[in-house]
């Protein structure tokens, strides 16, 4: 999948108490290596988004999915090579969904940086977070704090699922 | 009205209102899944103390990190604020950051863009 030193790889349910283990794991990698403030900062950011995305929207029943997988199943894989940092999550999704994600991260990857601005401030000061907790606003928020383009693949998997994979490089 | 005061966990902030002194402190991080939860009843805290605000309130908000999640329900807590300032009581924003965490400057500038009430912008220097 991804290049160059893996600083995390895991697969499996994506629970609250896996997010607290990986966020304190990358911590101290980060720390061991003496990496930039700046740098440990966005990572930390770009993970709590990418992480709390997979909790809050993996799709909990994979029908017609024969493996035996987690109820919360996902893919977490985070490389360094050379000074640049990826994460690169994968889940499952539902094939109706994949229109309105490849449009939102398309329209995000078309915008300036001035933009993505008020975009994250217009859905900060119009949207009402879901029951669930999110707010439509973390990949705008990645998108805004690397100042890169997000790169994705929709995996056929069967007429229902697609597997949706996101890299995002810091 | 109590005065609310709430220890930092990994995943929330430090909270303190304190409505003698008519202090209002967030500090640390904010990351939890679901922000509402840990936010609603400060939000309701802000809300009866407006009703009889003292003359003058202090806000220091100091963060770490915040996620997306809170970044909504910190809104909430200053537009409570900004209710107060309205009102015609000195409501003074501490917004502090570590130095070169332009990423969170920028945070305390787009909530002073929304709330109109004048942030003052603190850099954190070790």
């Amino acid at each position: 999948m991804s290049k160059g030193d893996v600083l995390i790889a895991y697969k499996g349910s994506i629970t609250s108490e896996l997010i607290n283990d990986v966020l304190d794991a990358v911590e101290k990698k980060l720390e061991d290596v003496n990496e930039e403030g700046k740098t440990r900062k966005k990572l930390y950011n770009v993970l709590v988004e990418s992480l709390q995305n997979l909790y809050h929207h993996i799709e909990e029943t994979h029908e017609g999915i024969e493996e035996d997988l987690d109820p919360k199943f996902g893919v977490l894989v985070i490389t360094r090579e050379n000074a640049e940092y990826k994460v690169s999550t994968g889940n499952f999704i539902n094939s109706a969904k994949i229109k309105y994600l490849k449009e939102k991260i398309d329209k995000i990857n078309s915008l300036s940086r001035d933009e993505l601005k008020d975009m994250y401030k217009f859905i900060l000061n119009h949207q009402k977070l879901s029951a669930k907790g999110g707010g439509g606003l973390g990949l705008v928020d990645i998108a805004r704090k690397t100042g890169s383009k997000l790169t994705y693949s929709f995996y056929n998997y069967n007429n229902n699922y697609y597997f949706f994979n996101l890299e995002i490089k810091i | 009205m109590e005065s609310i005061y709430i220890e930092s966990t990994p995943k929330t902030p430090l909270v303190r209102f304190d409505e003698e002194k008519g202090v209002v402190e967030i500090k640390g991080r904010s990351i939890p899944e679901n922000s509402i939860e840990f936010y609603k009843p400060l939000v309701d805290w802000l809300d009866i103390y407006a009703k009889s605000p003292l003359v003058k309130t202090i806000v220091n908000v100091q963060l770490e990190y915040f996620n997306t999640s809170s970044s909504k329900c910190i809104l909430d807590v200053f537009k409570k604020l900004e209710g107060i300032h309205k009102s015609n009581h000195e409501v003074v924003i501490n917004w502090y950051y570590e130095e070169d965490d332009e990423d969170m400057l920028e945070a305390g500038e787009d909530y002073e863009s929304i709330i109109r009430v004048p942030f003052k912008m603190i850099e954190i220097v070790d």
